[in-house]
Order: structure tokens, then sequence, then C-alpha cells
């Protein structure tokens, strides 16, 4: 089944007949190998050449040099290609939208909802958005998705997606639950970081206390409140049998916040100056079951010891290095490299637009970090670095250590092959494949060019050119 | 290509020779005569040393390539440009390229860096006079902030040494633009690019009647943008001069041929009907911004003389974006029609190579090969033309300004980047010297000052 088409691309065909129409029942995973390409596996090791991959019902069930194919198994020569881990985009609004500044097409964000820690995106998710098409065809496999936080510091919770052209888009609906903080989340808040922070204490006590009501694990009895001062709390701030009228959160969001405030469910803190994320690591000592991971982080390099002893990963906007806001001044595109010398467990991520920011740019920007380390005085990435903080190092952060983003046995089948390093600006994917299946390379811009190739309108209009 | 150009240098030319003069204060003038350079440059070169760069791959901006290229600056100007057999005269350093590549200074004609600096905060927000639909009466240089620090990380991570500062797009017309070189100074006049004419930011589509239709005003609709759009223009025609008149100055100077169009437009058929316009009116425009359509076109722009000023691969952020290809650029080189790659933003604005390098991938694989010299001049030549200043700038040619940038390798790699950065032949960023970049004053005792960024 593989070899025809793997035919036609090696001739130089620009388009492949799409493989699993939208709306059929999701096809099988094919067995094949991607014999003699040069191999990077995600795992933050370098590329090697003359290497094998075998997939096999979905998976991958080896991938190295020294690799024989199985007997029955397709090959298809990967001389001159590069294979790679579909790379995992972290943080994006993939399938929210069709195009964000088309208000009634976008479901990023919700200023109006009285939800907040409540919303969940997974039921809005919509696979056939162009958005999804042209990330996948990047060589995007996998992806969180996240609800913006507007009209609660909350963004509620989000999911961990595959780009498959299938219909079930959701791998993991409620993965993790997102809260802004810093200049944002004070705005939101009502004007202050102090009015965030006493927001989010506020929520997460009465989840601790939602949640002991409901026998469910994760509140604290009566432990008395430690906050490192020596200044007392008031008994009526801490999780006691108190009067719950007064709360400022609905009980479907305290409800989910539950897991939350129990460690089942990673909390997104999204923050960049450096006393903010100081402040938000000083959380686990209010509430040590918290799953703390940092979204942003443009100042992490001055806390990165800090962050590395508290073993809370990162998510990083690659190369931010301008003041955008007070809150980071100290931006740099060296961040990500001193956090990640520091120890730090970085993926980069939160491209979650359209233009500069689209999750297809992940594989340049990590390029931009390669390129770091011939810059006198910069800290940059390895490439084999850099390509673990847009494929494994998101997995894991995400849940998914050695099952996405890494090419290893028994990782999900998705691999990219690239006409070449998958992180040089000119290399494009040319087969992408989710769970073992094929992916189609259509799209509505494939299509416009297609079109567009040719200006002729002697016989009909373009109109009839499809 | 070069016929592309035609018109748009003619009008370059023309002004330039007008601006040479008005370049001082029109103090003997009559009168009655209007100073149309009240604010002038005040911008001198810095002191640089006589300059060789040797065994570099050089793309001279003009679209051509010389391996192992000699390039020659003196006295802020280029003096030669040719193969290793070019005499390098004596007293001059050398500095040797081999493995490297030099090109000409980038060249953003559309930037918003000082009217929307860095920090984004209301207090800086200075780039749309966002009160009446037409106001051709604002002119850019007097809301830049010569202190955004994105000037400093175009120059060290892009190589920017040119730049066109443009009013936003929330107006029909936005303003006069402001054209800079890349050196920090204390004012703005100390930043503006000698004898650069006027740029006329126009905007057509969504932004206009999204901003004024949500204020219960004209115009609210496409059609709404034209028809306020010829009226203003026909109240310039009419204009006699006898008194003063900010916005109708800056029209007949559009309208003479002296300030050139930048316009803001996504749509290939709301472009048809912006140049049919502006012969109904008796303007040209010089360049579309964000001509994310221009492919469907490349044939009337080609004939019309205008350029597509463009991202690689922005798309689907808006209704009137929905349309990008990544292969527009390509499409629009292949039809022999003009293209230039822009940033409108303080981070692309930090790699236009690599945009163009991705544009120019995207071509290759739907069958069009452009060479990277002709890539590079997308980034360099095309938009000095575009924006009337390519008599001084935008390609490495003897008598021109030394603007150049020596790159650690092939600049439409993502792994290359500047390593030395020459204006008028003064070295303003040496990745090899800490001192040598430029912290603006927000930056001083705060976090991160004089970082690598």
């Amino acid at each position: 089944m593989i070899a025809p088409r793997a035919m036609r691309l090696m001739l130089g065909a620009a388009l492949l007949a799409p493989l699993a129409a939208l709306g059929a029942a999701p096809a099988a995973g094919q067995d094949f190998a991607i014999t003699n390409a040069t191999l990077a596996t995600g795992d933050g090791s370098e590329p090697v050449p003359g290497a094998t991959v075998v997939v096999r019902g979905g998976k991958v069930v080896a991938a190295g040099t020294g690799v024989a194919v199985p007997a029955g198994i397709q090959a298809v020569d990967g001389t001159g290609k590069w294979v790679t881990p579909g790379v995992f985009a972290a943080m994006t609004s993939l399938g929210l939208f069709d195009a964000e500044g088309i208000e009634e097409s976008d479901d990023s964000s919700a200023r109006g909802s009285p939800f907040g820690a409540a919303l969940d995106v997974a039921p809005a998710l919509n696979p056939v958005s162009q958005h999804v098409a042209v990330a996948r065809m990047a060589g995007i496999t996998r992806a969180s998705v996240f609800g913006t936080p507007s009209g609660s510091i909350f963004g509620g919770q989000g999911a961990v997606v595959d780009l498959g052209a299938d219909p079930q888009m959701v791998v993991r609906p409620r993965a993790f639950q997102l809260v802004v903080l810093g200049e944002r989340g004070a705005r939101i808040a009502g004007g202050s970081r102090v009015s965030a922070h006493a927001l989010l204490r506020n929520a997460l006590r009465e989840a601790r206390q939602y949640g002991s009501d409901a026998k469910i694990t994760g509140g604290r009895g009566g432990q008395p409140l430690r906050t490192g001062d020596d200044i007392p709390v008031d008994p009526r701030l801490l999780d006691t049998a108190a009067n719950r009228e007064d709360v400022l959160l609905t009980r479907f969001d305290a409800a989910a916040l539950v897991p939350v405030v129990n460690g089942t469910q990673p909390l997104y803190v999204a923050v960049e100056r450096a006393s903010d994320i100081r402040a938000v690591l000083a959380l686990k000592t209010e509430f040590p079951n918290l799953r703390l991971v940092l979204v942003g982080a443009s100042e992490g390099w001055l806390a990165a010891r800090e962050i590395a002893a508290a073993g809370v990963p990162v998510i990083a906007d690659p190369v931010d290095d301008l003041p955008s806001r007070f809150e980071q001044l100290a931006a740099t595109q060296s961040n990500v490299g001193r956090m990640v010398a520091a120890g730090v467990k970085v993926a980069l991520g939160n491209l979650a637009g359209s233009t500069g920011d689209q999750p297809k740019n992940l594989t340049q920007y990590a390029g931009n970090l390669v390129a770091l380390t011939r810059v006198p005085r910069a800290s940059g990435l390895s490439w084999g670095k850099a390509f673990a903080a847009i494929t494994s190092v998101p997995a894991a952060i995400a849940g998914y250590e050695g099952r996405f983003g890494v090419l290893a046995p028994g990782a999900a089948g998705d691999l990219v092959v690239w006409d070449g390093d998958p992180l040089e600006v000119s290399t494009a994917a040319e087969r992408v494949f989710v769970d073992g299946v094929e992916q189609p390379r259509d799209n509505h811009q494939s299509r416009l060019r297609d079109r567009y190739r040719e200006l002729d309108e002697s016989q009909l209009p373009e109109a009839y050119d499809w | 290509m070069l016929r592309n150009f035609l018109l748009a240098t003619a009008a370059a030319t023309a002004l330039s020779a007008c601006a040479a003069t008005g370049d001082q204060p029109a103090k003997s003038a009559s009168a009655a005569a209007i100073d149309k350079n009240p604010y002038p440059s005040t911008y001198r070169p810095y002191p640089g040393t006589p300059t060789a760069l040797v065994g570099a791959t050089v793309f001279d901006g003009a679209g051509g390539r010389i391996d192992n290229g000699t390039v020659l600056f003196e006295g802020g100007k280029v003096t030669g440009v040719g193969g290793p057999d070019l005499a390098i005269p004596a007293g001059f350093t050398r500095i040797d390229g081999t493995g490297k590549y030099v090109t000409p200074g980038v060249i953003d004609i559309h930037s918003h860096l000082g009217d929307y600096p860095s920090p984004g905060i209301q207090a800086l927000s200075d780039g749309n006079e966002a009160t009446s639909p037409t106001t051709p009466e604002v002119w850019a240089e007097h809301s830049v902030w010569p202190q955004d620090p994105g000037f400093s990380r175009a120059l060290a991570n892009g190589g920017v040494t040119s730049l066109q500062i443009l009013p936003g797009s929330a107006n029909l017309a936005g303003g006069r633009s402001a054209i800079l070189k890349n050196v920090p100074a204390r004012t703005v006049q100390g930043m503006k690019f000698p004898q650069a004419p006027y740029g006329f930011k126009m905007a057509c589509g969504e932004n206009p009647k999204r901003v004024y239709g949500s204020k219960g005003r004209m115009p609210s609709t496409r059609m709404g943008n034209i028809a306020v759009d010829r009226q203003m223009w026909l109240d310039a025609k009419a204009y006699d001069g006898k008194k003063r008149d900010l916005a109708k100055e800056t029209l007949k100077g559009v309208l003479d041929g002296e300030i050139l169009v930048q316009n803001h437009c996504y749509r290939a058929d709301e472009m048809a009907i912006v140049m049919d316009m502006a012969k109904e009116m008796g303007y040209k425009v010089t360049a579309f911004h964000h001509a994310v359509e221009s492919y469907k076109i490349a044939d009337l722009l080609k004939e019309n003389g205008v350029c597509s000023a463009i991202w690689a691969d922005w798309f689907g952020f808006k209704m009137e974006s929905y349309d990008g290809i990544p292969e527009n650029a390509a499409f629009l080189q292949n039809a022999g029609a003009c293209v230039i790659v822009h940033s409108d933003d303080e981070n692309g604005i930090q790699r236009l190579n690599q945009e163009a390098a991705k544009a120019q991938a995207a071509g290759r694989r739907a069958g069009i090969a452009i060479t990277d010299a002709e890539v590079i001049r997308w980034i360099t030549l095309n938009p000095a033309r575009a924006m009337g200043i390519d008599t001084w700038t935008g390609s490495l040619a003897a008598g021109k300004m030394a603007d150049v940038v020596l790159w650690n390798g092939n600049p439409l790699s993502v792994y290359s980047r500047p390593e030395k950065v020459w204006i008028d032949g003064a070295l303003m960023y040496d990745a090899d010297d800490p001192k040598r970049r430029p912290v603006s004053d927000f930056e001083l005792g705060q976090p991160g000052e004089g970082d690598v960024k």
C-alpha cells in the first residue's frame, strides 16, 4: 500500500491523494519501515545518518542504525531524507478558531462567560480548522490546546490532541488547568497582582474544601497553615466548614479545581517576571500537591536555579527578547538556553496565533536557538536539545513521556519525513504519519496554490480550475 | 523586474532632487513658500575605518553574487565591490570573511518601531490617530520614541540598517511615514534618513470600516471606504493653497509624486479597485503592504508597476488574510512583479532573512527556482526602491552608503546571524565586542541591561 505513494512522492508529485478522509472511520495504522534516512529520535540525542524506523500497528517498534526490516514489512528508501517524531506543539489554540480575528469563528476565549476554571475546550475542538491542517503539514502531530483566560484568571481545562485528519482530535480532555497571573492576571482580577493572588488562593481553598466535603482526597483537614512567616492566618481564611455563601467561585468552577489542588491535574501558570515566578513557586508551600508548570517565563533565567530546584517544568516562548511589557524587561533569546543549563526542563511553545506566532514556526524558532550557540556570550541549545524541546520535552510535560515526541519502541507511530534538516527554514515535511496513518497533504492553501500557479482565464474563469 | 520600478524610481528621483535642497531649512525662500522639510535630519555618519571584507560570499542586493568576494568601504561609502583580485588600497583594515556572507544592510519597509514601541503600554501607543478616518496631516516622526529597545534588536539580530516607520492602519489615510537609519539617537531627527522622501500610509479593507463603523460613523463598509477616499482626493485636488492645510499639503505631495503611497491592502479585488482609484485621481500606489492575495493578480500588479510588501506565511488571522499562501512571493517573482518581504512586527523584523528564505523554499517546491542573490533583493534593494532611497542604499555598489552586514553564514539559513553591522561605514554592532551594541535609555539600570538579547 505504501510503496506506490512513496514512489509518487519520490518522483516529485506535488500532492498525494488524501488517505484518511474526514468523516470516515479512522484509518488503521500502516505497517512500514523507512530505511537509510537521517534519524533524530527526539530524545535530545544528535541526529544519526543511515538509520531505519519500523512502524507496526500504529506504534514504533524500532528506530536506529543497525535495525533490520522485519519480513513482510514494506520498506521505503529514505536516502537524503530526515525522519523524526512528529512535533509536539505545546500551548496552542489549534482547533479553536478558523481565524482568530473572525469573532464568530473564535472559541479561544470567552470574556462574557460566567465560568472560568470549569471551561473545557474539548467539545469545541474542530479538527478541520485550516490551522490544524497547516500545522499538520508542517510536521506537528500532537499539541496541547488551551483556552485563553479573559473573563476569569482561569482559562479552564486544556486538552492534549492529535492533529490526524480524522474526527477524533482529543487524546486527553481536561489534561491541565490554566491560570494567568502577572500583568494580565492582575487586569482580569480587578487591577492588581494582589487581587489575582487572592482570587487564586480563594479558588484553591474553596476547591480544597469542596474536595473535603465531597470526600475527594486532597483536603488538608485541620492541619495548621504554614505560610513561612510568623503572622498568624485568620482561621476564617483556613479550610474550615466555613459558610460558603460568600465564595467568588461557582460550584462548577470549584469542582473543576479539585483535581488541581489534589495534584491529579497539572496547573499551568502563565507568568513572565522573575518575582512573579518566585511567587508561583511559593504556592507549593500552601498547596503542596500542586503540579505546577510555568508558561511564558521570559525572565525565567533570572530564577533558573529556583525553578530547577522546585522541579517545575517550563513552556517558554522561544525567541522573546523584547521588554514587550514591564514584566519582561530581562527577556532574551538566551532565556531557554540558560534555563536548560541550570537544569530546568524547558519546552518551546505558547505559539497560539496565526501570524509570527503560528505553531508551524516551532521548528524555525528551535533552529534559532541552535544559531545562538554560534553567537558569542549567548546561550543556545545543541541541535538535539533544541529538537527535544519541540518533541519529547513538551510531550513529557503533557504526561506522555516515551509515548509521544520520540521514536522509540512502544511510542506512537507519529513520524515525519522531511526533505532536509527539520530546523532549517528551507525544509518541508514531505510525509506525515499520525498513529502510523499517513496524512493528507491538501488544504485550503495548497488548493489556492494549485489554482493560481498559472493565471490563465482564456477559456474559463479561475473558479473552474479545481 | 526593472520595468516595474520605472515609475517608482522616477518618482523617487524627482523627489530626492527636491528633498536634497529641502534638507536645508528654506530660510531664503519667499514668505509664501512652504518649508517642506521643517524637521530636517540631523543624522551624521559616525566615524569608521577604511575596511576591506575579503573572502566572503557577497550578495550585492541587486541580484548579483560574488564568491570569494571583496567589498571595500571608506569615508562612509562603498568604494569597491569585486572578486579576490580587487586591489585593496593601503591603510584598509582587512576582515577575513572566509566561510561568511556579506549583504547590504537589511531594510524593512513596514515597521512600527517607535510609534508602537516596547513596552507596549497605553502611554506609548502612538501609532493610530484613530479619531478620524482620514488623517493625512499626521506625521509618524512626531510619534517615534527613539528609545524603543526594538531598534537595537532589529540591528543586532536582523542586520536592519534602514526602515520605514508607518502610522497604523485604523485610518484610510493614516499619515506620513518616517524613514530612518537604524542608528540610535536622542531625537528622531537624529535617526532620519537624509534626503529620504516621505511615504503616505493608506489602508483599505477591514480595519477602517471596523474602527469607524463601530463608532457609528462613516466608513462602515468597503464602499464607504472608497467613497471617503475619493472625496478626500477630490478635495485635495481642489485645494488652492491659500490657507495652509496640513492634510492637503500631504495629499498634494502625493499627487505631485513627491510622497510615495504605502497602501495596506490584503485582498486582490480591493487592490484592483485602489489601482483604478489612483488612476482616477492622478496618483500612484508604490506598494501594497500585507498583500497576502497579490498572487491572484500578479499580472495586474506587474502591469501597474506596484510592489507587494508581504510576509512569508502569515495567514488566517482575519477574514481578509484567509487566502494567504506561502507561495505568494514566488508567484509574484515568477510573473515579473516586484516582491518585498516586510515585517510589521518587532519580532519579525529580527528575522526578515529567514522569512525571505521560507518564501523562497515554498516557491522551489512549487517549481519556481529563485536564486539566493535574487531573494536577498527582497529585503534590500526592492524595499529601498519602494521607499525612494535606492539612490543611496539597498545594494553594494561604489558610491552608495556603506550599509553592510557580515553574516556568520548564509543569511538564508536559520543558523546564521549578523556578526558585524556597519551603517555609513561605522561599525554599529559587533557580536565579538560586548560593548558594540546599543542599549536604550529605557534599559539602563534595569534587569537585562546590555545582555546578548
